[in-house]
């Protein structure tokens, strides 16, 4: 059987997307959980508990956007300017947030601008990723291989619950990582924020859930249709049980059990996407064979992707491991 | 509708963004080699003043790579929002070019970056030193893909053209190594290292007029001196063959940077002047009558071709590329003849006794940005009217976007640029305003200044060492 390189590419570029908004989307939620915390010393904390690694995570995003470039050219050319305006502040929202990471501690009297900075850089971000991804659900209008709507289509009610149920996820990534790294008067705090995001993670993936099948014909099929349903129905049930496991870990006060049960409700919701897209990329006009280079620029990449993908991947890992325990106000890193 | 206008503010937008990030990595690409350079000598020597001049920049760099990411994360998606034909046509042969960028720059920041910024207290010299070898190595490699990138555009080869016009790949190696791209490559190179070398010129010739007996500075200003004097001629020959590779593939661009209208034989150097394109002439021309065909064609009455060769529409913008032409090249022989005046200076003994040489190596500190800047706008403007040289045209290329959203987005872009990197050039200005010391200490170790790169080794705090919270 011959390798079918677009299927491969599809997997590895959702694997990127997914990798992305798991590891950002822990550092964007501390972003936006800043503002509520009390203390310089608090934010300091929240700060180093992301600072080696927020660099890392970030950078799944450039395979995002450029990889779509090299696999999928046509997809590249139809959704970017289809979502012009929120990518747009989404990349502005990153820089703010990123160069606060280092900006921060080079001025005293100006701390509080790149605090600033960084939660409201986050919270851009994360709410035009969550626009992006609504639009997108929404479909896209592809006329003559590009891009066939206005400026403003990506603006609908949809798109709008999306990017709130993004922010609220992603705060709730945030506030049940600091669970996880912190001790003391910031852990309690946070998982008081890890039940109000919690209760609202649920809400929204329970409103996006509904919604969704409504927009799109193909997506009512995927849901509720047989035999489609096999593959579908255990996704809900997952998410049940992910719900319950969070909700027990919070209230048992474990301490890294909230933080991976919301990881797996990420996980799912874009398992749930990923059923709902099959195999459009762009949905549901544009397949991944469409869109995809011809083999011989799929096959050149994938050597070198190959080799380096596990590379980062293990040299990522290693990291996170050396990095794990917790952090404290007044040091660095153990 | 308005698209005419439409484009003009994308190209804007591109050219202010890349710009941008330009400036970056100029000077990360030259600093990086430039930090290896310096361990190196540290531990061949052992000499307290190289650690302590390594640790001066390696702050310095901290910075700027960290807005060297930022800007080059919008330019990744840059192409496809405002270049979106573009990318469709193009998207199989760059693509992968593009994403082996991203790949081992990214395999960069994550592998070896971090060990560099942290972990000298951690990992060993030795190891340390392989990892600042990798990053210098990284930021070349990265500046390898993305010039092949650039000169596919200018020089396109290895390609077929598929039924639905997409540009797809033949052969891999001419489209890698296609004509202009040695050129490109070692031109850029060899900018990196110039623009890094004035920068640290600068700085050393700043802290000696304040301390002449600063060995740090002293240091740094005799190695940006001898780059000067080696490295500035060089990059004038490299230019210049760069230029004849360049009147073979693209002569439209040379009749414009040269301010030639008629084709001629025995054409003249034209040094200054003023193109221009209604009345198909240069005005206040000063020339130097037959060097032009001398340098463009080694004979002094080659035949040299001029704008009029070219059907009105096909005629890239003269007046920006002739006058960005001479900033880069005027720029260039001003670093040969500071190289040389500090060659004087260094025989007689007085290379760092204060005076008139360092107030010009101070002066001349940022000319290497400039002279990049000017060059790639010489490069670009002089490819227009199209992408693909000869086979998609600019006008065919862009997305369909509105005046509206390009012109919201481009003031954004604006706007944030000069806040953000203004303050991070504020910041930069404010390391570099501090003079070296001796026993300078490193990246700061109780703050989490780790502005890029995954990190897995964590300084050891030194023993007694107060904790305190990041000041
Ligand atoms: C420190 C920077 C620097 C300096 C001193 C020079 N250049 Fe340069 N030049 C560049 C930095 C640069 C650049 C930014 O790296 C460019 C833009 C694109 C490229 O490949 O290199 C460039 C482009 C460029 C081009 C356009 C090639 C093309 O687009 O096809 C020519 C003909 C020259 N250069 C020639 C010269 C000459 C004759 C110089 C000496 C007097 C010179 N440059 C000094
Ligand atoms: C349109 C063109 C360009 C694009 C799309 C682009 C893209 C990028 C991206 C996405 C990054 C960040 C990667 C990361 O996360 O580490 C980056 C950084 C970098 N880019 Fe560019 N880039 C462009 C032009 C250039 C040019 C012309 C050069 C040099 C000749 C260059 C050299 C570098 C280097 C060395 C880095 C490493 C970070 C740094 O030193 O600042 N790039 N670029
Ligand atoms: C980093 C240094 C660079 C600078 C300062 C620069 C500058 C410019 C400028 C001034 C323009 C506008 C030209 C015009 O429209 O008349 C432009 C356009 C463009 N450049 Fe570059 N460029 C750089 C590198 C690159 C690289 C590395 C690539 C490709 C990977 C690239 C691709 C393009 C494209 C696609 C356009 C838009 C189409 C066009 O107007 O020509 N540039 N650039």
């Amino acid at each position: 059987m011959e390798l079918d390189l677009a299927f491969i590419w599809a997997g590895l570029i959702a694997f990127a997307v997914l990798a992305y908004v798991i590891l950002d989307g822990f550092d964007l939620g501390l972003g936006i959980l800043f503002p509520f915390m009390r203390t310089s010393g608090q934010r300091d904390v929240a700060m180093n508990t992301v600072a080696p690694v927020w660099d890392g995570n970030e950078t799944w995003l450039v395979p995002g956007g450029g990889g779509l470039f090299a696999v999928f050219p046509l997809a590249y050319a139809v959704i970017m300017p289809a979502l012009y305006a929120p990518i747009i502040a989404m990349l502005l929202g990153l820089i703010f947030r990123g160069v606060a990471f280092e900006f921060r501690w080079k001025s005293k009297h100006r701390q509080w601008v790149w605090d600033w900075s960084f939660a409201l850089g986050s919270l851009t971000a994360a709410f035009a990723q969550g626009i992006t991804l609504g639009a997108l659900v929404q479909g896209i209008e592809v006329a003559n291989r590009g891009y066939a709507g206005g400026w403003w289509d990506w603006l609908t009610p949809f798109s709008i619950v999306t990017g709130f149920a993004v922010v609220i996820g992603y705060a709730l990534l945030g506030a049940t990582w600091l669970i996880y790294k912190t001790e003391g008067g910031l852990q309690q705090q946070a998982y008081g924020w890890a039940w109000t995001t919690a209760f609202g993670t649920v809400v929204m993936i329970g409103i996006v859930s509904l919604w969704t099948p409504f927009l799109d014909e193909v997506f009512m099929q995927r849901w509720f249709a047989f035999p489609a349903i096999i593959y579908s129905a255990p996704v809900p049930l997952l998410v049940a049980a992910s719900a319950y496991s969070l909700y027990s870990g919070l209230k048992h006060r474990h301490e890294l059990q909230p933080f991976l049960s919301a990881l797996a409700l990420f996980v799912l919701c874009f398992v749930g996407l990923g059923i709902g897209f099959y195999p459009y990329i762009v949905p549901h006009s544009i397949t991944i064979w469409d869109a995809a280079a011809p083999d011989s620029s799929l096959m050149f990449l994938l050597y070198g992707a190959s080799v380096l993908i596990p590379l980062i991947l293990a040299y990522t890992a290693y990291s996170y491991w050396v990095f794990r325990g917790k952090v404290r106000e007044g040091d660095g890193y153990h | 509708m308005d698209m005419p206008l439409a484009i003009d503010l994308a190209r804007i937008q591109f050219a202010f963004t890349v710009s941008f990030h330009i400036i970056f990595p100029a000077f990360t690409i030259g600093l990086a080699s430039y930090l290896a350079v310096l361990e190196g000598l540290w531990l061949i020597t052992g000499r307290q003043v190289y650690i302590d001049t390594f640790r001066y920049w390696i702050k310095i760099f901290a910075v700027t790579f960290a807005m060297g990411v930022v800007s080059g994360i919008v330019m990744s998606y840059q192409f496809g929002t405002n270049w979106s034909v573009f990318s469709d046509k193009t998207g199989p042969i760059l693509g992968p070019l593009m994403g082996y960028e991203v790949l081992s720059a990214f395999f960069l920041e994550a592998g070896f970056l971090g060990v560099m910024l942290f972990g000298m207290d951690r990992v060993g010299k030795g190891l340390h030193f392989l990892a600042t070898l990798l990053v210098a190595f990284g930021t070349f490699f990265s500046a390898f893909w993305i010039l092949s990138v650039n000169s596919w555009m200018q020089t396109p080869a290895g390609y077929a053209i598929n039924e639905v016009g997409q540009f797809v790949p033949a052969n891999w190696f001419e489209i890698v190594f296609n004509p202009s791209f040695p050129y490109r490559l070692v031109h850029m190179v060899l900018a990196a290292y110039l623009t890094t070398a004035f920068v640290v010129g600068a700085v050393g010739a700043w802290h000696i007029l304040r301390d002449s007996r600063n060995d740090s500075a002293h240091l740094m200003f005799s190695m940006a001196m001898w780059m000067a004097v080696i490295v500035a001629p060089i990059q004038v020959i490299a230019g210049d063959m760069h230029g004849l590779n360049t009147l073979e593939h693209q002569p439209a661009k040379i009749a414009a940077m040269e301010g030639h209208f008629e084709t001629q034989k025995g054409a003249p150097l034209i040094l200054f002047g003023m193109p221009n394109m209604e009345t198909e002439r240069t005005d206040y021309a000063i020339e130097i009558p037959g060097l032009g065909s001398y340098i463009l064609t080694h004979h002094w009455d080659g035949e040299v071709k001029g704008l009029k060769a070219w059907p009105k529409d096909e005629r890239p913008y003269a007046p920006a590329i002739f006058w960005s032409f001479r900033v880069m090249v005027g720029i260039g022989l001003a670093m040969v003849a500071l190289g040389a005046w500090s060659l004087v200076a260094r025989f007689r003994g007085r290379l760092y006794d204060p005076g008139l040489l360092h107030r010009a190596a101070i002066v001349m500190g940022p000319m290497g940005f400039v002279a990049v800047i000017a060059g790639w706008i010489t490069t670009e403007m002089g490819r227009q009217p199209y992408t693909v040289y000869g086979l998609l045209k600019t006008i065919d290329s862009a997305s369909p976007i509105d005046v509206p959203a390009v012109t919201i987005s481009l003031l954004a872009f604006i706007v944030v640029y000069f806040v953000v990197f203004g303050a991070g050039v504020y910041y930069l200005f404010r390391l570099m305003g501090k003079p070296p010391e001796a026993g300078e200490p490193g990246m700061p170790e109780h703050q989490p200044t780790r502005s890029a790169g995954i990190t897995p080794t964590p300084p050891l705090r030194y023993p007694g060492e107060a904790r305190q919270s990041g000041e």
